[in-house]
């Protein structure tokens, strides 16, 4: 059997991220606008991951990110890892790491949040990271990681 | 001079807080100053609130400001459909500074990054409410001369109490020991007596207050609402715990005041109303000098 990194092709240039739990593909997909870019996108899911179970992988060509902004994914992809890709060499791994606000991916659990009456973007801090915990900046509530909700 | 708000106690410093408090003095002093005249405050009160709308009216009024406003939504465009955003948007073309009650938790907070003017948090649900701190801490320190190393007693509903918890982080800056007097049904939070431990204050909890009434600084009331329990049989067992009677007051020390944030109910019995320990009606009246003191500071003129 062959292994599963080859049923989607190399890039020459570009990013790969790999370690997406398989069920959040499309919210990484979504938070990081890649349904708005115009480069060349493959991506595989669902493919067998002794640490997640089920993985996606992403491969971006010709796209490279800031940290900031692949920081966003880390609520629904915290173990994501990145292989900067020149020349079909990866010339630097990154990791994600949880940033310190959160600003418009994720729902505030408090039902009472003017956040959920008006069109308002969310924001959070972070309050804890290794369980994620997010203080509301509006209501001042706590949403913790089993109630997250990414918008 | 930049927008200054106030939306949360925790958005002063302690320097702050103490500045306002100072100020608040002054007005007791002197309560008509027209500090404000030619100025027009609004007062958006989304739901209905009595006490704190006419406190600040009378704190506006004092200062020989103008007041645009209403009392309830019903009576504003918001019956019409029209978002906070743009209520906001459009009420800080008319005034100076907007005060602001409102049912919905954080529309505080949103309303002061839209609004031109700065916006004074008359309590946004059960979130925050400011000026009722402010105030509290200023009777604390007229009432005691400091507020350092206070023992206070907080007592009744603790678990929702929005009033008890801003005035319990407020106190933690001065070294205070905290009493937690409620129905199991009601504990403090653990989120803040974690707050506490990480400060390294001390608190106790109690189900009872008879036996250590005599330690206390500063009695809070609130009021334990047959609503909050699951079970009716538990607040039966309970209601009359948290009742406060002149008779259990004897032994307490000659400084010790009762506070209440009012409207009382039946929380503390009439009897207790002519005992020179009961405070919360010159509480209230310390509310008008506070909001003056918090309405100039706000508005860069004192």
């Amino acid at each position: 059997m062959k292994e599963p990194k080859l049923s989607v092709s190399a890039i020459q240039n570009g990013t790969v991220i790999d370690h997406i739990p398989a069920k959040n593909l499309f919210k990484v997909i979504q938070i990081l606008g890649l349904d708005h870019i115009d480069s060349q996108i493959t991506f595989g899911t669902n493919l067998e991951s002794k640490k997640l179970g089920r993985k996606a992988i992403i491969k971006i060509s010709d796209k490279f990110f800031e940290d900031a902004d692949i920081n966003r994914i880390a609520l629904v992809a915290p173990e994501a890892k990145l292989n900067i890709i020149r020349d079909y060499e990866v010339i630097e791994k990154k990791v994600v790491e949880v940033p310190d606000t959160i600003i418009g991916i994720a729902r505030c659990m408090n039902p009472k949040c003017i956040t959920n009456f008006e069109s308002v973007v969310t924001r959070f801090r972070v309050v804890s990271k290794k369980l994620v915990s997010l203080r509301c900046h509006y209501c001042e509530k706590i949403t913790s990681q089993e109630n997250l909700q990414i918008i | 001079m930049n927008k200054r708000s106030l939306v949360s106690i925790d958005d002063l410093t302690t320097d702050e807080i103490l500045k306002i408090l100072d100020l608040a003095k002054e007005f007791e002093k002197n309560p008509s100053q027209l500090l404000l005249t030619g100025k027009i405050i609004a007062t958006l009160f989304f739901e209905p609130s009595t006490r704190t709308r006419l406190s600040f009216e009378s704190a506006i009024n004092r200062l020989g400001g103008k007041i645009v406003g209403f009392s309830e939504s019903g009576s504003s465009s918001v019956s019409k459909g029209e978002t906070l955003h743009d209520t906001i948007r459009m009420v800080s073309n008319y005034s100076d500074l907007i005060v602001m009650r409102h049912p919905v938790e954080g529309s505080a907070r949103f309303a002061s990054e839209i609004s031109s003017v700065p916006v004074i948090n008359a309590g946004d649900g059960a979130n925050q409410h400011p000026t009722q701190t402010l105030l509290d801490l200023y009777s604390i320190r007229k009432t005691q001369g400091t507020l350092d190393n206070l023992n206070i007693f907080l007592v009744g509903d603790l678990k929702y109490g929005r009033t008890v918890h801003s005035l319990m982080m407020a106190m933690s800056r001065w070294n205070t020991t905290f009493n937690f007097i409620s129905p199991e049904e009601l504990k403090m939070p653990d989120e803040f007596k974690l707050y506490l431990e990480n400060l390294g204050l001390k608190y106790y909890e109690h189900s009872d207050f008879t036996e250590i009434i005599s330690r206390a600084d500063i009695i809070y009331m609130t009021r334990v609402q047959k609503e909050r329990f699951s079970d009716p049989i538990e607040y039966e067992k309970v209601k009359n715990v948290y009742v406060l009677r002149n008779s259990i007051l004897a032994n307490t020390k000659p400084n010790m005041r009762i506070l209440h944030p009012l409207p009382r109910v039946n929380e503390i019995h009439t009897d207790v109303d002519n005992n020179p320990k009961a405070y919360y009606f010159e509480q209230a009246l310390n509310g008008v000098f506070t909001r003056q003191a918090i309405l100039c500071t706000l508005l860069g003129i004192k």
